[in-house]
């Protein structure tokens, strides 16, 4: 049963690690604007703009 | 009559706007106007087409023209520059622009590819909800001004203001610091229960005895960062409230915060008890997580504007013969300005040269233009409409007829709420009782038994705690807030809920408030209008921008236009067209010949004469907006209610027709006497609700206990207020003063049940009755009960009042 005090500290030890990633994050500014990204991601990148008509567009409109 | 559809309508490539018949083909495509086939020309060059493949049409009307080419000059001061940037080193500039135009995803794309029209431009990144754009850029090689122009150029002209130059950019860390507060919370919290779910079972003894002094130091550890961060604002509330001498809220909530911590740091360390951390760690996590609830704000929306913000941060001065830019604050009086078509006056200044078409709708929300005579007073917040004028400055900016309301004391004192909230109002009574009793059980059992005496002191400090009681008004507002926000009624704080359950005074702006500018009566009072001369008369105002052109065309509905000649349209006095060779003139009475007309209605005129010959004319009046009738009935029952109005008092009989005779009216009032007032019914003890529109109710707006601005475009133009509510939902008005009043009620019946609570649990502890187990389950058990009710209960009112469709959390 002593395993459990090892699994408890290596739980906790996972939680703040995911408590300091959120506030890291946050600091950084991720949450700032939460739309933009979203649109942002299906831009095309502007040197493939030629190529990128043979190929089947990704876009569903 | 043919279908409208029928007709081939072209739409501009570009802006997607109708194109006239002689749309420009460039490139295959049809534009509406040199302006937008500009665009499409420097995108084209630049490779930058794909703008269009984003969003259909995606661009906004150029404008082109009149606007002078040296407008952006004042952005070379260092001084101002200095103002507007965020970061700026040797080599790179930063600036952050709020760019009104953005909105599609074809703007984000353009704006984020600005490196592609210009080199110099090293990137640029839009927020699309705050519509702003942060543009980063080599300073050496072009300046703030070419950028501006820039933007400018593509249809993205950035919106810089007086505000600007002196805002404070240290907003929004504050927010940010309840947002880790609440992630520390939580984070203990869960883990708490994690260590402390066991212990609830403890009669069944699962646990072996190490791993319970295990869980014990663990909880221990996870309530420090709790207490010593999370908790630490409540501290200082309470600690300035206490040293103003009065007791709020956050009082009882810090007893209760410290006799918790206190006593489980005492049955952990000593007595190898549990303690009640898991109870202190989601105390603190509701109560934040309401606190958050409630601050939710709306960021796009900005509710302290005054006059500066709409204002120019420059303007074009003449001294001698040289045309000058200076910013606004170096504009003393005596100069002689220039305005040009499209800008705002700003000063009261006295008309020197040209042709004066000023639309005043910033200030009082007409829109339709006043023509002003050389010699007369322009006052500031008008907005020129035709060519060039020549100005003298009379007042200085900040010193004029309108721009005065600010330096009204009601605009210095920052608002008092009231007496506080009502929970503020209740915690004085409630932290004495907890103390009295308390101190009672001290007493009695010291008699007896000193041990059992301390245990059951902490024991009612903490079960009294007033987590219930605290819970429910943040969750409550929050709620509401919520609830209005999605109608479309933005509230500036949770406060504002609980003002406007207390109002008993309606004060009502008329003009561009109950009217609406753009559902104007028109009728025709004459003879000899005939389908064919209605024909020609749809040709000749379709194309016209001008306010009552556009209400004349909407009058004549799907008549058939009829091509007209040689169109031309004169400032400030009419439009002229030849139709079956026959010269048609549509205008003043003046421009045709009759002089000046004296009417005894307020409603505007538009005179018609063919060859010459006047056959009558167009009579345009703006009417009442869609339901705003039955908003004054519903409201009668709610209190009395007041007109204001800037109009002479020639439509008292209509409007008391309309409204009813109880209705108290009052006319020509100018921006102060609004304020008055207001103030007047203030001192007679009345809670008053102010809705008004343009800029000459700001006064009015700030004195009344809540004030709400009512707008057709909620993200562009409100004077400061308390409230933002978009025009079209103006008719469910009462329905959102009965749910403020609702969720007065809710609030309420909410401290009822956190009483029962706290009336069961002090019973036991003062008789030393009380397990731990019991107090622990008990504890997080009330406090989730009490959101539960106050977000169940809100949206019920919500849905039967008509103000929520369906059952959906977001």
């Amino acid at each position: 049963m002593e395993v459990i005090f090892i699994l408890i500290g290596i739980s906790l030890l996972l939680a703040i690690g995911f408590l300091f990633l959120f506030i890291r994050a946050m600091r950084k500014g991720q949450y700032d604007d939460t739309y933009t990204p979203s649109v942002r991601i299906l831009f095309d990148k502007a040197k493939d703009n030629k190529s990128n008509k043979d190929k089947p567009s990704t876009k569903t409109k | 009559m043919e279908d409208i559809k029928d007709e081939h309508i072209v739409l501009c490539f570009h802006c997607g706007e109708k194109c006239q018949e002689d749309a420009l083909i460039f490139d295959q495509r049809e534009f509406c106007c040199h302006g937008c086939k500009l665009v499409y020309e420097v995108l084209q060059e630049n490779g930058l087409s794909s703008y269009y493949a984003y969003g259909e049409n995606p661009g906004t009307k150029a404008p082109i023209g009149d606007q002078a080419t040296n407008r952006f000059d004042y952005l070379q001061e260092p001084e101002v520059i200095q103002q507007l940037v965020d970061f700026q080193n040797d080599i790179e500039t930063h600036i952050t622009f709020s760019v009104p135009a953005i909105h599609c995803a074809s703007c984000i794309w353009l704006l984020e590819n600005l490196h592609q029209l210009n080199e110099n431009i090293v990137s640029g990144r839009v927020d699309f909800i705050k519509k702003e754009a942060n543009i980063k850029f080599h300073h050496q090689q072009l300046s703030l001004s070419e950028v501006v122009r820039l933007l400018t150029k593509i249809g993205y002209e950035p919106a810089i203001n007086l505000s600007n130059l002196e805002a404070d950019k240290s907003k929004s860390s504050i927010d940010k610091r309840l947002v880790y507060q609440l992630a520390i919370a939580g984070f203990c919290f869960g883990n708490m229960m994690f260590f402390s779910l066991p212990e609830y079972f403890s009669e069944v003894s699962l646990l072996e005895e190490n791993f319970r002094g295990l869980f014990n130091y663990l909880n221990l550890f996870l309530a420090l960062p709790v207490v010593f961060y999370a908790a630490s604002d409540y501290y200082r509330s309470a600690w300035f409230s206490l040293k103003n001498g009065r007791v709020n809220m956050d009082v009882p909530i810090v007893i209760g915060i410290v006799a918790l911590f206190l006593y489980s740091l005492f049955e952990v360390l000593f007595t190898a008890g549990s303690g009640y951390f898991d109870s202190l760690g989601g105390l603190l996590f509701f109560l934040l997580l309401g606190k958050y609830y409630q601050q939710k704000t709306f960021e796009t929306l900005s509710f302290d504007r005054d006059y500066k913000a709409y204002f120019p941060l420059a303007i074009t001065r003449i001294s001698g013969q040289i045309e000058e830019v200076v910013s606004l604050p170096k504009l003393e009086v005596g100069d002689t300005i220039k305005v040009r078509k499209g800008e705002l006056i700003p000063a009261d200044s006295l008309l020197i040269d040209g042709e004066a078409q000023i639309d005043y709708s910033f200030v009082t929300g007409e829109e339709i233009p006043v023509p002003v005579n050389r010699g007369q007073v322009i006052y500031a917040g008008g907005r020129q409409q035709s060519g060039p004028i020549l100005l003298n400055v009379q007042k200085s900016p900040s010193q004029g007829y309108l721009t005065n309301l600010w330096n009204h004391d009601s605009f210095k004192k920052k608002k008092k709420y009231g007496l506080g909230s009502l929970a503020d109002a209740l915690s004085g009574k409630f932290t004495l009782v907890v103390l009295l009793t308390a101190f009672g059980t001290l007493a009695y059992w010291s008699f007896w038994d000193i041990s059992m005496a301390v245990r059951a002191f902490t024991s009612v400090l903490i079960v009294a705690c007033p987590c219930a009681l605290a819970l429910s008004t943040p969750f409550t507002l929050g709620n509401t807030l919520r609830v209005f926000g999605r109608m479309g009624f933005y509230l500036k704080n949770s406060r504002v809920v609980e003002d406007l359950a207390k109002v008993d005074t309606y004060v009502f702006d008329k003009t561009g408030t109950l009217t609406d500018p753009a559902t104007a009566k028109v009728s025709f009072v004459g003879i000899g209008l005939t389908e064919e001369l209605k024909a020609a008369i749809k040709g000749m105002v379709q194309y016209s921008i001008h306010p009552l052109s556009i209400r004349i065309n909407s009058w004549l509905g799907q008549v058939k236009p009829a091509y007209v000649e040689g169109l031309e349209e004169y400032p400030g006095r009419g439009i002229e067209a030849i139709y079956c060779s026959g010269i048609i003139r549509m205008g003043s009475a003046k421009w045709l010949g009759l002089g000046e007309v004296h009417t005894a209605d307020n409603g505007n005129r538009v005179y018609l004469s063919v060859e010459g010959e006047v056959y009558g004319y167009f009579h345009i009046q703006s009417s009442l907006r869609k339901g705003v009738v039955k908003v004054i009935d519903d409201l009668k029952s709610y209190g009395s209610i007041h007109l204001l109005s800037g109009d002479h008092d020639h439509e008292r009989s209509n409007l008391v027709k309309a409204m009813g005779a109880e209705v108290i009216m009052n006319f020509n009032q100018g921006p102060t006497d609004k304020l008055q007032y207001l103030k007047k019914l203030n001192d007679q003890g009345k809670q008053t609700l102010m809705v008004g529109d343009g800029l000459n109710d700001a006064g009015a707006l700030q004195e009344g206990l809540v004030g709400v601005a009512v707008s057709d475009q909620v993200t562009h133009f409100s004077p400061a207020s308390d409230a933002i509510m978009n025009a079209s939902i103006l008719g469910d008005l009462p329905n959102m003063i009965g749910l403020a009043k609702d969720s007065k009620r809710v609030i309420i019946s909410s401290f009822v049940i956190s009483f029962f609570y706290n009336l069961l649990g002090v019973t036991l502890a003062v008789q030393g009755m009380i397990s731990p187990v019991v107090c622990a389950i008990i504890m997080p058990l009330s406090s989730i009960s009490v959101v539960l009710f106050t977000t169940l209960a809100v949206n019920y009112f919500a849905m039967k009042r008509g103000l929520k469709k369906n059952w959906t959390w977001k």
